[in-house]
């Protein structure tokens, strides 16, 4: 400290923040400058709307992995958000103090683990599961689903959890007071009031979910093929430019780059939402 | 003590000991509580007023680590049986917060959050109760058109009486208020005032307050508690005129620390 001084710590800090906040705007503006160019040129409903997707016949169409990936957040929605949501109100209002100050570390450790650790546990046990229980491919629309809504639960039963907890205790109080059980409780007055936290918390776990890349390439199949049924195998948007990029030339790898404006665009769009209702919650107090 | 005898008393509290943990908030406490009157709790902060109020309908069985000795009869039946159901009780003794505490909810929601917690889903009667409440707590033309509007957006003053609306709609047979003015200016604090002697007619009221003169305003007995102990428990009048122990006498007169 005595060496640089205080000015020198703030400016050595500022330079990094500032380096830092300018790598992140070079990767975005280099991400558009290399997809919004081909998207024009293209024609945007001809690469979102078609169905074809032919690299060497210069058919772009990414619709197939637009729905492919909707429908493996949606499925991952199904599976994290009620467990995740159940298991914030579980351990905030029910299960004692000193256990959810251990488990809720725990869960959060979860996060931590490699996406690919979680794909080895889909091909090895989930895969195989389906296969035999449902028929079909086992790579699947399924897999992704279950195996994506566990890997969303940190960020939805974390978030959720302090938005529970963050509910003043005179609500808990005046509710009981009026003869409510501690379940009456709990999802008229305590789950209502801590419901932007709760509903941001899901949305962040929606951008993790669209976002995910490795674990979604082991376990939902890669088929190009618009779904209609969840044990179909399936190429999200975020598998098609990962298993793409590595040979993609001209054409064929600015399409990917536009892919990724399109994943880009959807995750602003979800953040924003995110942010925008846990501000609304922040505001209500 | 038996069950059946015939209730003299509202509520009868006898040798009521509280321990949070090791410390002993209460030490035993005795208090009679007649029917259809207002008994302030008057005393020094944390001589274990809020505590005493909170036995009343059981809101300590909340708070990690709570004991409770003595006992409390309910018209003759000791509310701490264990055979007694809470919410039951705590639907015959309601509570008023110090601070409004109006559920994040609307109006409405607020006002027949009791009932339907209760079981009533007809939504007629629904609506004639809460109009009946609010009406009871003489906010009902302030709020008859903002009935769908959040309730915290309210002034203060209607949050409280919005907070005994809904406390009036499930019709508890005795109303506990903790300092229930003293978020509130002197106006609003004079209506709650008169709402609270309007509702003796047909309520048993505790009220706890620091403000002696409210007490002595509004109540017809008067406990005056000091360290968990109640020093002296006699009618409004007698306290504050001809207190019987020294004690007493120097916190009215104002000579207490
Ligand atoms: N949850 C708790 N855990 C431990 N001690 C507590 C708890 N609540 C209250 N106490 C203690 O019990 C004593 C009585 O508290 P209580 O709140 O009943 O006092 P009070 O007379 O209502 O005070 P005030 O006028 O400030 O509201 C105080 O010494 C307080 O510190
Ligand atoms: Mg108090």
């Amino acid at each position: 400290m005595a060496l640089i001084g205080e000015k020198g710590v703030q400016r050595i800090l500022l330079v990094t923040a500032f380096s830092a906040m300018s790598a992140l705007l070079l990767i975005a503006l280099f991400i558009v400058n290399e997809g919004v160019p081909f998207m024009f040129r293209y024609g945007i409903q001809g690469f979102l709307l078609s169905s074809d997707w032919d690299p060497s016949s210069g058919t772009f169409g990414i619709f197939p992995m637009i729905m492919a990936s909707l429908w493996v957040t949606v499925g991952a929605l199904l599976v994290g958000a009620p467990l995740g949501i159940a298991g914030a109100v579980f351990l905030s209002e029910f299960a004692p103090r000193p256990v959810m100050r251990v488990v809720k570390p725990a869960i959060e450790l979860l996060a931590a683990i490699p996406s690919v650790v979680y794909g080895f546990i889909g091909v090895m046990v989930l895969a195989p599961l389906i296969r035999e229980v449902f028929g079909g491919p086992g790579l699947s629309v399924l897999a992704a689903s279950i195996i994506l809504g566990i890997m969303i639960l940190p960020t939805v039963i974390s978030i959720s959890i302090d938005s529970i907890l963050a509910v003043p205790q005179s609500y808990r109080e005046g509710s009981l007071a009026l003869g409510a059980t501690v379940w009456q409780t709990v999802h008229m007055v305590t789950v209502r009031a801590a419901k932007s936290g709760i509903i941001a918390s899901v949305i962040l776990g929606l951008g993790r979910a669209i976002g995910e890349t490795m674990a979604v390439i082991m376990v939902a199949g890669n088929a190009v093929k618009i779904p209609d049924s969840p044990l179909d195998s399936v190429r999200t948007l975020t598998a098609n430019i990962a298993l793409e990029m590595s040979y993609a030339t001209g054409m064929h790898r600015e399409a990917l780059f536009a892919t990724g404006v399109v994943l880009f665009v959807v995750i602003i769009i979800l953040n924003t939402v995110a942010s925008v209702a846990m501000r609304k919650r922040a505001a209500k107090k | 003590m038996s069950d059946n005898v015939t209730a003299q008393y509202k509520i009868e509290i006898d040798g009521l000991n509280l321990f949070y943990g090791q410390f002993q908030a209460l030490k035993s406490v005795p208090m009679s509580i007649q029917e259809r009157m207002i008994t302030a709790l008057i005393g020094p902060s944390g001589c274990g007023k809020s505590t005493l109020l909170r036995c009343l309908n059981r809101m300590n069985d909340l708070i990690h680590g709570v004991r409770v000795q003595g006992s409390v009869h309910l018209d003759g039946i000791d509310i701490y049986r264990p055979a007694q159901d809470v919410t039951d009780l705590r639907k015959r003794v309601g509570m008023v917060f110090q601070r409004p505490n109006p559920f994040p909810l609307t109006v409405y929601q607020n006002v027949v959050y009791g009932l339907r917690v209760a079981g009533i889903r007809h939504s007629r009667s629904l609506d004639e109760i809460a109009e009946r409440s609010l009406r009871r707590a003489w906010m009902w033309d302030q709020v008859k058109d903002k009935l769908d509007e959040p309730a915290l957006e309210l002034p203060l003053d209607q949050q409280q009486r919005l907070c005994i609306a809904r406390l009036l709609a499930v019709q508890p047979e005795v109303i506990l208020m903790d300092e229930p003015c003293s978020a509130l200016d002197p106006i609003a604090t004079m209506k709650v005032e008169e709402l609270m002697l309007e509702l003796k007619k047909d309520y048993t009221i505790i009220i706890v307050t620091h403000n002696m003169q409210q007490a002595a305003r509004v109540s017809d007995f008067t406990g005056y508690m000091l360290l968990g102990e109640m020093i002296e428990f006699s009618e409004t009048q007698v306290i504050f005129t001809r207190p019987t122990k020294k004690l007493t006498e120097d916190y009215i007169t104002g000579k207490y620390g």
